[in-house]
């Protein structure tokens, strides 16, 4: 579980987040929300401990990161997966290598033992053809999922996602979030995913952050956000006219 | 302001440099790796360099000497102490800055705008000793280099000047043996390890540090040619006082 208590981030006189509180429990989904500027990506690299706030802490499963020794720290990033918006392959290596690269780097596993975790993650993600192939040379959903597979293959207690379905056609968006929600369930994994897909949030939006100008607007699940009358929240979700038929029926519906 | 600030975060990243290592078995792939990609890929635009430049300097020495008192072995003696002194090791430097320079700059701020470095550094990897240790180590080899680079250039000189009609072989080699000081090339080799450190960290700090998209990393290689031939011009100079002065 992450408990994030009243943070505030500035970049010179730009106050980023302006205080936001949240807890993320443990074997689920957990989606932030909100318009381009709002404070995610700055959220998330707060909770990746990238950026340190100013106020207020973040504790993982009741460790205050500011009170951790280097050390320590250390250890908490070994337990932390991530999966950038962009994938952030290492182009000079394979699939295969990149996979195993954080094994390499923080484990002592033999070179066979290294092997038969990284096929087995790959297998996971369905990958089985592509060990060999560098990032370049594999669509952007195979790169999504390399980048999940080299995620969680330290079985990392966290796992954090920076849009992952941007650059993704819909039906993909949905194989590779369905991916991150089973992978959540199976290794009780904590997972924080930033994202303003729509479908993201009616698939996999177990508990949802909305945040506004740096600032908690709105929590709650997928079920509650097509009823909630947050009217910045209601302006974020129907903003395309498919959901605002959607919430149109619903409502009659309801009447 | 600004300078004083660049230069104050580049001693901090050289401090951060030899932070943390990474496991050597690692290491030793990435050393190998760059000693490919630095030294071996830089040898043949450094010979085919220095074996013409080693022929105009023979031919622009014979055709200034005009005065027939003057020894032929002047010739040969000329292109030694040029190409020792100053040619193969502050020339090919600046050769080595756009070359080598632009190549780690544009290589290093790509990671940085695809992400690559955050997630160097969300594993808890130091990404600086990642990326910047392995390319020191790698140009300590250039040196070698450079010695290279000193004998193509004399034998480009013999060659023009022998075959233009210059000079005789035999004053040629006269000229090269001629008031020989070792320290020269000591002079020229501790030259040579202070432009290496410096071709290899200020464009790993200024494709590092870099902030935006695929232009930025094109400004930033060009800054960080012009910078890394600015620090080798300053410090040829500093050098030369400190060890011939």
């Amino acid at each position: 579980m992450i408990h994030v208590n009243n943070i505030h981030k500035s970049f010179g006189d730009a106050k980023v987040l302006k205080g936001v509180t949240a807890t993320f429990e443990t074997g689920k989904t957990n989606l932030v929300i909100g318009q381009s500027g709002s404070g995610k990506t700055v959220f998330l690299k707060c909770l990746l401990g990238l950026f340190t706030p100013e106020e207020g802490h973040i504790s993982y499963d009741g460790k205050i990161y500011d009170d951790l020794s280097i050390g320590e720290k250390r250890n908490l990033r070994q337990d932390m997966g991530m999966v950038f918006q962009g994938s952030a392959l290492f182009d000079s290596m394979t699939v295969e290598g990149n996979v195993k690269f954080p094994l390499e780097m923080f484990t002592k596993q033999s070179p066979s033992e290294m092997q038969d975790r990284a096929d087995f993650v790959l297998k996971r993600v369905n990958l089985i053809d592509a060990h060999h192939k560098f990032p370049s040379e594999i669509s952007g959903g195979m790169q999504k999922r390399v980048a999940i597979a080299r995620a969680i293959v330290m079985n990392p207690k966290y796992l954090f996602c920076d849009e992952p379905n941007s650059g993704l056609d819909p039906k993909t968006a949905i194989i590779i979030d369905n991916l991150i929600k089973e992978i959540t369930e199976e290794y009780d994994i904590t997972t924080v995913i930033n994202t303003h897909d729509m479908n993201s949030v009616m698939e996999i939006g177990e508990k949802i952050l909305f945040l506004k100008n740096g600032l908690k607007e709105w929590e709650g699940t997928n079920k509650e956000i097509f009823k909630t009358d947050n009217e910045a929240v209601t302006d974020f979700v129907y903003s395309s006219e498919l959901f605002k038929k959607v919430r149109q029926m619903y409502i009659e519906e309801r009447n | 302001m600004n300078y004083f600030e660049s230069i104050g975060s580049y001693a901090i990243m050289i401090r951060e440099v030899f932070k943390k290592p990474t496991k050597w078995k690692i290491m030793k792939t990435l050393i190998l790796k760059e000693i490919d990609e630095l030294m071996f890929g830089s040898l043949g635009i450094i010979i085919f360099i220095s074996f013409f430049i080693g022929g105009v300097v023979a031919i622009q020495t014979a055709l200034n000497l005009t005065n027939p008192l003057l020894p032929g072995y002047l010739i040969g003696f000329a292109t030694r102490q040029s190409i020792i002194l100053e040619f193969a090791p502050t020339f090919c430097s600046i050769i080595m800055a756009g070359k080598v320079g632009s190549y780690i700059t544009s290589s290093i701020g790509t990671m940085r705008v695809t992400e690559q470095i955050d997630a160097l550094e969300v594993m808890g990897v130091n990404a600086l000793n990642y990326l910047v240790f392995p390319k020191i180590i790698a140009l300590l080899l250039y040196p070698f280099v450079i010695a290279i680079a000193m004998y193509v250039g004399i034998f480009g000189g013999w060659l023009a000047g022998v075959s233009g009609g210059h000079s005789t072989s035999a004053d040629f080699i006269e000229g090269i043996q001629l008031d020989f000081i070792p320290f020269h090339v000591t002079y020229a080799f501790i030259k040579t390890l202070v432009f290496a450190f410096i071709l290899a960290t200020i464009p790993s700090y200024h494709g590092f540090y870099m902030k935006g998209g695929a232009l930025e990393v094109g400004k930033a290689s060009t800054t960080s040619f012009v910078w890394t031939s600015v620090a080798i011009i300053f410090l040829n100079l500093i050098l030369t006082q400190l060890f011939l002065g």
